[in-house]
């Protein structure tokens, strides 16, 4: 890789490219924050199935992922939607009706599952779930896990520790590593070549990001490279793990982005409302996904009032005083 | 002059007295979080709000609605990532000043917390957000709080689905497994507190609030629980209530409607 190629490309592009029929993802961000929504959008409208999603808290790009049959399976530690859906709807209707596979682990050994593969280390130890159903009960079987080469045999292991009770623990929880075919993150400023800059809370970006093959960014601002090298220690991912970068103003929206702007609790409010009901969660996905070609026309049906509404205080980073409930 | 509360006004300030000053405060959202910072406005002034999502000792100008929400990015110590958040509490030197506010569909006589399903595992009845940072947070932190509505089905012998660890099946067997000493230690009700015998590890009456009774705290309960050192909850002060309801939420986004 030259260290200038310039890697930027249209969304409906490197989701193309990069999001194939029965690929492993992870999306970024935490229940309703920076999920990388453009992105999304982009795979239900291209109508890209089978997915295996991993997750740890995922939200509102889960719940949407999830409602349009995008995934087959899951492995997950939280799906919820702030207020608006403790408990995403249409993930929680998908494993009521038997129509996903799906693997519950605790948000630690999913972020810790991450690290290992962006380690390049096959598990790492932790002490959480000890005594918990996560180990006995699997939601893969093993005949399922042993058949799929992309699978890791065994969901989590306990193991003696071997040195013995050094760190004062007699015992471990070992967590496999995750090596996704493609990661997809929203970040705040990104450069052509890739380089990232998160503002706020990085969740368990840069560990999802490093772990994969392939790394899709979009961005609020595609900046020159000089803007992100003037301060590299604000910089968390170096260009040579990105794949893609495309420039989508917006594009973690209708969840936050810190800095730019809140997460829309009124459009998050309707689409738990449309979730609820079949005919409604069509006609949602009809106007607000399939009815347009582009994010930038999604904005324009969701129209300018609310993105006014959203926008973030430069003080706070947030939008002060929002109606919220 | 009787003072008037409501439900939630008495466990949020019920939950708030267990946090000491200096303590490390683990919040998830909603009430947990009002007792966090009520905590910090009445009696543990020099306590630290701490969340999963890695923002440390943030400035609360706006309650938060979820541990993503951005109000929890302003004015933090650090804000990090989520492993540094877990490995705080993991950490042996810091994990030990953390107490952690946790919130469950079910929970048995060890105090175990069921976040996960109602139902067979595989095809629930009804499916819940699953661990989230529940179980991590009830492995790793001595202390927690479980926020619970006082009911027969969320106060169970058996739980569908074991998602964190409290005492286990008692007696030790919580140490046994692996783990360190902690998990849920005091349980707040709608109806009185909780805690977990020292040997045995079973769940205990400690305090009903003014109002109801041992046994009909028994009879919102599947299992036996010993109600013998039971005494009356000292109610909610004047002054709890007036930083409570002032300071905290104001416009009683989390409280609700006035009693």
């Amino acid at each position: 890789m030259n260290n200038d190629t310039d890697k930027t490309m249209p969304l409906a592009e490197a989701v193309t490219r990069f999001v194939k029929t029965g690929a492993h993802i992870s999306i970024g961000g935490f229940t309703l924050n920076r999920n990388p929504m453009a992105a999304v959008y982009e795979i239900i409208r291209q109508k890209i199935t089978g997915l295996h999603l991993y997750a740890h808290s995922n939200g509102t790009g889960l719940d949407e992922l999830v409602g349009a049959g995008c995934i087959s399976r899951l492995e997950i530690a939280y799906g919820g939607n702030g207020k608006a859906a403790p408990t995403c709807i249409r993930f929680a209707r998908a494993i009521q009706n038997n129509e996903i596979q799906f693997e519950d682990y605790s948000n630690y050994m999913m972020s810790l599952r991450f690290m290992a593969g962006a380690m390049g280390v096959p598990f790492l130890p932790t002490l959480s779930g000890l005594g918990s159903d996560m180990l006995t009960t699997w939601g893969f079987s093993e005949s399922m896990r042993l058949s799929d080469p992309k699978i890791v045999d065994r969901k989590l292991a306990v193991v003696d520790n071997p040195f013995g009770n050094w760190g004062g623990a007699k015992k471990v929880v070992a967590v496999p590593a995750i090596n996704p075919d493609v990661t997809i993150i929203h970040v705040q400023k990104a450069d052509h070549m890739g380089t990232c800059r998160i503002q706020g809370l990085t969740f368990a970006d840069v560990e999802q990001a490093k772990a994969s093959r392939h790394v899709i960014v979009t961005c609020e601002q595609l900046v020159e490279k000089a803007v992100l090298r003037e301060n590299p220690d604000m910089n968390q991912i170096p260009f040579i793990h990105v794949s893609a970068v495309c420039h989508v103003p917006f594009g973690g929206y209708p969840t936050a982005v810190y800095g730019h702007y809140d997460y829309d609790a009124q459009y998050l409010k309707q689409f738990a409302a449309a979730a609820r009901d079949e005919a409604a969660f069509t006609a949602y996905q009809d106007r607000f996904i399939f009815g347009v070609d582009s994010h930038g026309q999604f904005l324009e049906q969701v129209g300018k009032d609310r993105l006014e509404a959203v926008a973030a205080d430069p003080r706070t980073g947030y939008s002060v005083n929002m109606k919220r409930d | 002059m009787k003072i008037s509360y409501t439900p939630k006004e008495i466990m949020t300030i019920m939950a708030a007295r267990e946090i000491k000053n200096g303590d490390i405060v683990f919040s998830g959202t909603g009430i947990s979080m009002l007792a966090a910072m009520a905590a910090k406005k009445i009696n543990a002034p020099d306590s630290v709000i701490f969340f999963e999502t890695g923002a440390m000792d943030s400035l609360l100008e706006e309650i938060p609605f979820a541990v993503a929400d951005p109000r929890i990015m302003y004015w933090a110590a650090a804000n990090s990532s989520l492993t540094d958040a877990f490995a705080t509490m993991q950490n042996r030197i810091t994990g030990d000043r953390v107490i952690a506010i946790l919130g469950a569909a079910q929970i048995d006589p060890y105090g175990n917390l069921n976040t996960t399903c109602i139902g067979d595992y595989y095809s629930p009845d009804v499916r819940f957000s699953g661990s989230g940072g529940g179980c991590g947070v009830a492995s790793f932190v001595p202390r927690c709080i479980a926020f619970m509505q006082h009911e027969k089905r969320k106060f169970v012998n058996k739980l569908d689905y074991l998602t964190s660890p409290g005492q286990l099946t008692g007696n030790g067997s919580r140490e046994a497994a692996g783990l360190r000493p902690g998990g849920v230690s005091v349980v707040v009700t709608n109806l009185g507190v909780m805690r977990f015998d020292k040997d045995t590890g079973k769940m205990y009456l400690d305090q009903y609030y003014p109002g109801t009774t041992p046994e009909k705290i028994l009879e919102n309960t599947q299992f036996h629980m010993d109600v013998s050192q039971a005494f009356q909850a000292v109610p909610p002060t004047e002054n709890e209530l007036k930083i409570l309801r002032d300071n905290c939420d104001p416009q009683r986004l989390i409280l609700g409607p006035v009693a």
